[in-house]
């Protein structure tokens, strides 16, 4: 394939290393990749002649990396029905991820709702592998129920490091010894240095707006605080419109946006 | 290079268009379905001689005179990006056997534009800024724009909805083009005095030795460019617009607009600068190649803005709060420029005539 100015328009076709089913609507996809995303990038997945979604990077490795997909349209469910070895178009990596470096050497809160966990992933990994870069570092993380809660098998690797893991569900099954009812009630258990502390949070908008008040009222100032956006993103680069938040192209200038760079918009209906 | 003057008479004219069709596919007006659009053309006798345009809110009708005038019309239902970012074009293709994906090459003849008004300039010059913005510079809009040859035309007349000059944008063409026409009668005679700015329009018109004009001819002209500004019956105050649509998503005027629109998307299907696309993705029948194509979309459309779980703008006001703000001032911040260009476009082809000057006014103006 020649490498003329619209790669970005146009899809790579790469093998599915390994498919893992994450929860009853949520898997993960694996692929073999020549780029490294960095945490909060997001790809494009093309499935052959159904369409094409925007997902976040879940994990990566060198030379792979994993996708986490809700399913629920007809692209990811379309997702959903390949096997290893069967071919997915990537374009990608896009967009801006979380300033990772920030957060070194300080307090981080990463608070993730649902699916919103995904894209956070990357930075419990790294913050699992370089603790000693961080002060504290605490997971809050907000899911229907326990059988919803992603990643479970990584929940130890990080509390082995020295990762804080605070886990609350809207609704329980049975083994489950962690919190019940919304995920900004556990903010205020959570210790940590205000003037010297930052918050990563993914999860549906209304989630944000809460845990960016209930972080406010803890002290945190609003530039700590980021968030990743979901817009509808088409091409990816800028030029189909569709994601526009007011006067941002999400694709381009976020997903992770600074808390106020957002302020003014996040509450406005319909935007 | 410094400005050089031509009068034409019609023969000239008719070599011109000539000349510029041995080396440039010729795309100019023409009138089909009683209305002036754009398309390939030969001769003189292709554009709409005679015809004049009527134009209010929701009103577009043509007439046919006596007048000798080529260019009597101003702005149709069409305009010049309808070449450069076609409607519906193919970005590629696959095979599902070899998953080999093949990009749309599109080769084509570059392209001259004949009777570019001043303002279609500025929304050219809006487009080139918005199709460089991205990741990377669309190549699909800059390999048709590359090779663009511009024979823009002054206009002696506007209609009602014009607003070229509360937008700075004519009725002068002050842009990138490579010639300008002006149109002149003096009782029977019929000249167009023609400005040269590229060298490559030098170049290309020498070989017809046209003449010099007359320095009544040149005050001619420029008077009845000059007469159609101070005469354009349609103004449209921009001081502090910006900031007021920004500052105004809540105005109850939103709702109010809201019950006459009728979500058609016609307003940004006409609009020069409206650029928003959405991916089609396609397969044949077999089941075995695929194809993708970028097509015109609207913020009009429910399913624009659609994420998992519904739409965004559900409402019709937030929809055309959102095309309103984003024209007259989300395009500042992500442009450096208005996305309007005082065509009057979206107010002719409203189906109920919604003015955009009316409601921005109001907006500004905090009317309900």
């Amino acid at each position: 394939m020649d490498k003329s100015p619209h790669e970005w328009m146009t899809p790579t076709f790469v093998p599915i290393l390994q498919v893992r089913p994450e929860s009853s609507d949520t898997f993960s996809i694996e692929l073999e990749s020549e780029h490294f995303p960095s945490p909060g990038q997001f790809n494009m997945l093309y499935v052959f002649g159904v369409g094409e979604v925007p997902i976040s990077v879940s994990r990566a490795k060198a030379s792979r990396y994993i996708h986490t997909i809700r399913s629920v349209g007809a692209v990811t469910q379309a997702l959903r029905k390949l096997k290893t070895g069967d071919l997915v178009g990537v374009r990608g990596p896009f967009g801006r991820g979380w300033p990772i470096e920030k957060a070194k050497g300080r307090d981080l809160l990463i608070l993730a709702g649902g699916i919103g966990l995904a894209p956070l992933r990357p930075i419990l990994d790294e913050a699992a592998r370089n603790i000693e870069q961080f002060k504290n570092v605490t997971l809050l993380y907000g899911a229907r129920k326990p059988s919803d809660c992603l990643f479970k098998e990584d929940w130890e690797n990080w509390e082995r490091a020295g990762i804080n893991i605070l886990a609350t569900v809207d609704a329980t099954e049975t083994n489950w010894n962690r919190s019940v009812g919304v995920v900004t009630k556990l903010i205020p258990k959570v210790k940590f240095d205000p003037a010297n502390a930052i918050s990563f949070v993914c999860g549906p908008e209304i989630m944000m707006l809460f845990c960016v008040e209930a972080l406010n009222n803890q002290g945190m100032e609003e530039h700590n605080i980021y968030l990743s956006m979901e817009r509808n993103m088409k091409c990816a680069v800028g030029y189909c419109g569709h994601c526009q938040f007011g006067v941002d192209f999400i694709c381009k200038q976020g997903p992770v946006f600074p808390y106020p760079a957002l302020k003014s918009r996040l509450k406005v209906r319909e935007i | 290079m410094k400005e050089t003057l031509y009068s034409l008479d019609i023969g000239d004219f008719e070599r011109l268009l000539t000349v510029i069709q041995s080396h440039f596919e010729l795309y100019g007006p023409t009138v089909r379905d009683s209305a002036v659009v754009y398309e390939k053309v030969e001769t003189t006798r292709d554009l709409p001689q005679g015809w004049v345009d009527d134009q209010a809110p929701g009103r577009y009708r043509l007439e046919k005179t006596d007048s000798p005038l080529f260019f009597g019309h101003v702005v149709g239902p069409q305009s010049w990006k309808k070449y450069l970012f076609p409607a519906r074009e193919q970005l590629w293709s696959v095979k599902k056997e070899s998953a080999q994906v093949k990009r749309s090459a599109n080769p084509q003849k570059p392209m001259a534009f004949l009777g570019v008004r001043s303002c279609e300039l500025a929304a050219i010059e809006v487009q080139d800024k918005v199709f460089s913005h991205g990741t990377q510079p669309d190549a699909f809009y800059h390999r048709r724009r590359n090779d663009l040859f511009i024979v823009a035309v002054n206009c002696t007349t506007s209609s009602r909805n014009c607003f070229c000059t509360s937008m700075n944008s004519g009725p002068k063409c002050n842009g990138n083009f490579d010639l300008a026409l002006t149109e002149v009668l003096d009782g029977a005679i019929h000249r167009i005095v023609v400005e040269v700015k590229s060298k490559r329009a030098q170049d290309l018109i020498a070989p017809l030795h046209l003449k010099t004009p007359s320095p009544a001819e040149i005050a001619a002209a420029q008077h009845a460019v000059e007469e159609n500004a101070k005469t354009m019956a349609r103004s449209f105050s921009t001081e502090g617009l910006k900031e007021s649509l920004q500052n105004s998503p809540d105005h109850p005027r939103w709702n109010k607009i809201a019950e006459r629109c009728l979500d058609c998307a016609n307003c940004t299907m006409v609009c020069p600068t409206c650029f928003c696309s959405s991916t089609v993705d396609t397969t044949d029948l077999t089941g075995d190649n695929a194809e993708r194509w970028r097509q015109w979309d609207s913020c009009f459309n429910l399913e624009f803005s659609y994420i998992h779980g519904g739409e965004i703008r559900k409402s019709t006001a937030s929809r055309y709060r959102q095309w309103l703000t984003h024209k007259l001032a989300n395009w500042w911040d992500q442009f450096g420029t208005s996305g309007c260009v005082g065509c009057g476009r979206c107010i002719s082809w409203c189906p109920v005539g919604i003015d955009l000057t009316e409601e921005a006014t109001a907006i500004q103006e905090g009317q309900e």
